[in-house]
């Protein structure tokens, strides 16, 4: 199943938190141009995963490559170059508090390029339409959006260095089922026109058959990757569970 | 990858551009300012030409329609508009989705928004101190429950835990400033009253000094920044993570469960180590006089009983439970004031060390003043 140029690589991941052993041997490939979800139960490490993968966290041991380059034999120089190429979307949004929305969106402009400021206030407008937010989100701060305006503007930070690969982190949490499926719906309309990897952690079964081209599941401190149908007929009893319980059936009953 | 690039042609009424290179948001400064700037001079038709573009971001792509729009609204008739076929998905979503002018980011101070932030600050300023006034009655008011219902109203477990953390796990950092306080009070001390030959009195003045007023004040402001920020830190950080709202939902009472044990624990506290604040500081100022003056141990327990009298001591003790009252409430009541967002902890975090440490000087001068007219 490897393909022939994977854009973010795990191999023999292995992670001890607090003396447990949270993955035991992951190997990962993500490829280009694909939705990637990872789902597991509460606790077993998704979110852990992907924080290792963009390097705020240090497996025990294994590797963990992306673009080609290798995350953890990285120097600072050579990791902000990595960091501009991709895009995070952490759980609540991570938006900073004290500025308003068109300045979150303007943090990395401002950090890696030499944008003029009038061309950056129309990226930030571009952003925000992007993700479907009404132009005067942008003088509003974090604290004055609902949750769901709030996932959205982070979005749009994480787009806004047209990044290749963008990482979610339980996108549709929090949200109603209305929001979520029309954030489903962003991000796989922005995926498509903008060639996005996209390396998404969740519960959410709606999600995953609406728009996850492969599932990731995190059994038993390892992965099991395939498509939802070929993962859907792994024995494994929280596999099962997962795709068969009463919501499981459900989610399959409203795509088909 | 190559810089952006965009050139001009014109023949006959035809303006075309050029457009090239790498059309990112990472080199989008250089060609910006010009394309602003660009206008069709007459021309009626203009064609634009982005082939030859090698990469192509949504940056890039709003340059090019911005360049279009402007042209456009200049009068001139857009002919052609060619882009390379793989990004055409890109030209979707902007173009769909195209904002009207971009909004404005943050207005610039004016003259009338300095007016505006007095006001607003006197205002706040206002509403601030009625705030205080309403929540001290209201913190009287469950005090005086918890005393003639102890069994309903006050915690004992918690207070207890907290006299641990504010008196007992703060002795070592009292304990080390209070002994330097001494120590520096006594070579100071020395060093004038030497010229006079009066290097016993020394014995005087710290004496006076550390149990009327250095003793409890320095402890007090001590904890204030040690103990008062936390109460706020820990209080605000219950209130962003809505724990606050889920005791009241379940009945419980949060000045039961939170603030009396807090301040109650605090108030039994401060005496302590401020008798204990007192002691390390005379020992301090003790050995401090034997290496500088020769004054043995004996003498200077001598000349500290000539010195000082019971009330010394008392005129000092007798602050420690009112600092503590003031800096417990200052600190649980900004605790209680924190709105739901990360910076707010940290503002009234400070906030309520400042206010408690002005609070405890300003009575402590008020101390002062009425002790002088006691003629204590």
């Amino acid at each position: 199943m490897a393909a022939p140029d994977p854009i973010i690589s795990v191999r023999g991941l292995v992670t001890n938190l607090g003396g447990r052993l949270i993955h035991d041997h992951v190997d990962l490939d993500v490829r280009r141009g694909e939705v990637i979800a990872i789902v597991g139960g509460s606790g077993s490490g998704k979110s852990v995963l992907l924080r290792s993968i963009v390097g705020l966290m240090r497996p025990a041991s294994g590797s963990i490559h992306v673009f080609g380059e290798d995350v953890l034999a990285m120097d600072n120089g050579a990791m902000r170059a990595l960091q501009r190429r991709w895009g995070v979307l952490f759980q609540d949004g991570a938006l900073f508090s004290s500025q308003t929305v068109a300045e979150n969106i303007q943090v990395p402009l401002r950090e890696f390029t030499d944008v003029p400021q009038p061309l950056m206030n129309e990226i930030a407008a571009i952003k925000l339409a992007m993700v479907g937010l009404e132009a005067d989100t942008a003088a509003k701060y974090p604290s004055e959006l609902s949750g769901g305006m709030r996932k959205r503007a982070s979005l749009a930070r994480a787009l806004a260095l047209d990044p290749e690969i963008v990482f979610l982190d339980e996108p549709t949490a929090g949200l109603d089922p209305i929001a979520a499926a029309a954030f489903d719906a962003l991000i796989a309309s922005l995926q498509k026109s903008l060639g996005l990897t996209v390396f998404m952690v969740t519960h959410d079964l709606d999600t995953l058959h609406a728009i996850a081209s492969r599932v990731a599941v995190l059994v038993d401190r390892k992965l099991k990757v395939g498509t939802i149908d070929a993962v859907r007929a792994d024995p494994n009893p929280w596999i099962q569970e997962y795709f068969s319980g009463p919501r499981g059936r459900a989610a399959i009953g409203a795509t088909r | 990858m190559t810089n952006p690039w965009f050139h001009l042609d014109r023949s006959g009424g035809t303006l075309r551009l050029t457009a090239g290179g790498a059309w990112t948001v990472y080199h989008a400064g250089i060609i910006d300012a010009g394309l602003r700037r660009l206008e069709p001079d007459g021309a009626p038709i203009v064609e634009i030409d982005a082939g030859q573009v090698e990469a192509l971001d949504t940056t890039g792509v709003w340059l090019l329609l911005r360049t279009r729009t402007q042209l456009a609204n200049a009068g001139a008739r857009i002919a052609a508009f060619e882009v390379p076929e793989h990004y055409r998905p890109l030209f979707q979503v902007i173009e769909t989705d195209t904002p009207p002018p971009p909004a404005v980011v943050r207005t610039k101070d004016t003259f009338a928004d300095f007016f505006e932030r007095i006001g607003r600050a006197t205002h706040e300023t206002l509403t601030q101190a009625v705030g205080i006034l309403g929540y001290v009655g209201r913190i009287t008011i469950e005090w005086f429950k918890a005393v003639t219902r102890p069994q309903r109203h006050f915690r004992f477990t918690a207070t207890v835990r907290q006299i641990e953390e504010v008196g007992i796990n703060a002795l070592p950092i009292v304990g080390l400033l209070m002994f330097l306080v001494g120590v520096v009070l006594a070579y100071q001390g020395s060093d004038q009253l030497k010229k006079f030959g009066l290097d016993i009195f020394t014995v005087n003045a710290l004496g006076i000094g550390v149990l009327r007023e250095l003793g409890v004040l320095i402890t007090a402001i001590i904890i204030a920044g040690r103990s008062g920020s936390a109460f706020t830190a820990q209080i605000g950080t219950m209130k962003v993570n809505e724990e606050i709202d889920a005791m009241q939902t379940m009945g419980l009472n949060v000045d039961d469960v939170l603030i009396l044990p807090r301040v109650t624990g605090l108030v039994i506290a401060l005496p302590f180590l401020t008798f204990y604040a007192d002691i390390v500081a005379l020992i301090g100022g003790a050995i401090m006089c034997y290496f500088d003056m020769g004054i043995t141990a004996p003498m200077f327990v001598r000349q500290l009983h000539q010195a000082i009298n019971l009330d010394t001591f008392l005129v000092g003790m007798i602050k420690a439970p009112v600092f503590a009252y003031v800096i417990g409430m200052v600190g649980c009541f900004e605790g209680l004031n924190v709105e739901r967002n990360a910076a707010s902890v940290g503002k009234l975090t400070t906030r309520s060390v400042v206010e408690a440490v002005f609070l405890v000087i300003v009575l402590d001068a008020g101390f002062s003043v009425m002790f002088s007219i006691l003629g204590i």
